[in-house]
């Protein structure tokens, strides 16, 4: 296809337009973050990170926020893989029932079932814990990580698994020695995805919180910015290190997170 | 189809799985409309109510609006960035674009950015002494604090994380779609509009049926944006939306019954979307 000059440049003119819309509220926080608390005084202030990291507490909430995500991540890879597994290789009575129940909680907004959770988990004394933060969020991942799993399990040739059944492998050791190693993609792309959703939750954590301590990333910066002391440039560093994590994770596998977000989008 | 050999085992695989998503998020959803019956603050003993949290969600003003402010930021969060994604997918997709990766990878930054971070940045923006001001020459215009600005600012900031998805969207589908059909559509004397509306846009209705369905349940999401940019539902309750009515209601000012009957319509309206936009755009079952 032959295109003219003219036409090439309007493309990149385009592009670049679009570019910048969307560098620009990210670069212009990072340079904020950058600047001196007082104003007038120039040059690069990097203190910004650790006056945030420690004055501001940033430090304990990031550490809570890695402590959900990470619980929630495991538990959510565990058990879907397990879930996956059954309902895309085996057969039972009710299978696709019980698949399809599951599958309502991708399209179930969990800004719906947070009132209910919360009274709930307060009559099991579970509110203000990190329980309170993981388990409902494991709930609404599981159906994504059941669907995601099953697709992957389906795909895979019924030779693999018949060899290893010849090999002597029993169905546990299928699923763990053959298949999981063999799924490694659509499995970052689970943990890239679940690590998200939980890392940037706000509400829920808003509703069940009340400790400082336990305070997640997302939540301490609602809270911080809601100070009036809070100074523009402490408050845009605190929030590059709230951003920070999701951030380098997608640099590095942009791939899994465009293909999950995008590939498990509607599912049916 | 019988995928898979028969095996009890399976039950014992699921079960896990299963008790966590019944015990915190269906049971969880039918309690939300059980509570959605009753009149509860929260504290004391609830009275039955039936229908009536549904029926005052009609006729009160409050609700109304919040669903009215979700229905404009449906323009912002799904229409404008579907339109923009299809025209800048129909000018691009003609030149092989050199580091297409990279322009991929900006361009969708914004969805995977916590939605409080992009408050602040945004917040920043729309300041009095911000760079909208600043671009525009209106001196000190507070966007954030203007019940006539508010809600539109709260949707160009949807635009700006909802247009990356539909335009990577949009060019991976037209990617896939044979140069021939292009060739055959120019031979039959077609214009750029006439492209578009004989190739483009078939080629790309499953794209943006996936499109609309993502960003019309994200707008009829949204809490953390509004919450974070417009504290207190914005100047004069102007960027009031569902999920900020059901926390405000559930935890402020003790209508529990009402905040559970607003969950129970935006899970609807979520499922209607789904359904309906699948429907249309004919995409099949995964």
């Amino acid at each position: 296809m032959t295109v003219s000059r003219f036409e090439r440049v309007g493309t990149y003119l385009v592009l670049g337009v679009f570019t910048i819309f969307a560098l620009y509220p990210m670069l212009s926080i990072l340079f904020t973050a950058l600047r001196s608390e007082v104003s007038g005084q120039g040059g690069l202030h990097w203190e910004n990170f650790g006056k945030a990291w420690t004055e501001a507490r940033f430090g304990s909430y990031l550490f809570s926020s890695l402590i959900v995500s990470v619980s929630v991540v495991a538990i959510t890879v565990v058990l879907s893989i397990l879930a996956a597994y059954a309902f895309g290789t085996m057969h039972f009575r009710g299978r696709d029932a019980l698949f399809y129940l599951m599958l309502l909680g991708l399209t179930v907004p969990s800004e719906a079932v947070v009132v209910p959770l919360y009274y709930d988990l307060r009559d099991l004394g579970l509110t203000d814990t990190y329980a309170s933060l993981i388990l409902p969020q494991v709930a609404q991942s599981i159906a994504f990580g059941a669907f995601w799993m099953r697709t992957y399990f389906r795909s895979t040739s019924r030779g693999v698994v018949e060899a290893a059944r010849l090999d002597g492998a029993g169905h546990w050791q299928t699923l763990w020695r053959v298949l999981v190693p063999m799924g490694r993609p659509a499995l970052v792309t689970l943990i890239v995805l679940v690590f998200m959703w939980t890392w940037n939750e706000f509400l829920l954590a808003r509703v069940m919180i009340t400790s400082e301590a336990l305070r997640t990333a997302p939540l301490g910066l609602q809270f911080f910015s809601g100070r009036s002391d809070t100074s523009v440039p402490l408050l845009a560093a605190a929030s590059v290190l709230v951003a920070l994590p999701v951030v380098v994770l997608y640099l590095f596998l942009q791939r899994h997170f465009i293909r999950g977000m995008v590939d498990g989008a509607v599912k049916g | 189809m019988a995928v898979g050999e028969p095996r009890r085992v399976g039950y014992l695989y699921a079960l896990p799985a299963l008790l966590v998503y019944v015990a915190f998020l269906l049971f969880p959803l039918l309690h939300s409309g059980w509570l959605s019956l009753f009149a509860w603050d929260g504290l004391s003993l609830g009275t039955w109510a039936g229908l009536s949290n549904y029926a005052s969600l009609f006729s009160e003003e409050g609700a109304a609006a919040a669903f009215g402010h979700v229905g404009v930021l449906i323009l912002f969060f799904s229409v404008l960035p579907v339109c923009i994604g299809l025209v800048l997918a129909t000018a691009l997709h003609r030149v092989r674009i050199r580091g297409l990766p990279f322009f991929r990878t900006v361009l969708f930054l914004p969805q995977v950015i916590a939605m409080v971070v992009v408050a602040v940045a945004w917040q920043r923006i729309f300041a009095p002494d911000g760079a909208l001001n600043f671009v525009l020459g209106t001196e000190g215009k507070a966007w954030l604090g203007d019940s006539a600005t508010a809600l539109l600012s709260v949707g160009i900031v949807g635009t700006w994380v909802q247009t990356g998805l539909a335009m990577v969207l949009f060019l991976g589908g037209i990617g896939k779609v044979s140069a021939d059909l292009f060739d055959a559509a120019r031979l039959d004397g077609a214009g750029p509009a006439g492209e578009f509306r004989a190739v483009i846009l078939p080629a790309l209705r499953g794209e943006i049926g996936v499109a609309l369905t993502l960003t019309v349940i994200a707008a009829l999401r949204t809490f953390d944006l509004v919450y974070m940019m417009t504290p207190l539902g914005g100047p004069g309750g102007s960027t009031t939306v569902p999920a900020y009515e059901i926390y405000q209601r559930a935890f402020h000012t003790g209508q529990v019954g009402s905040a559970a009957a607003i969950g129970v319509v935006i899970t609807v309206l979520a499922f209607l979307v789904t359904y309906v936009i699948t429907r249309v755009a004919g995409r099949e079952r995964a």
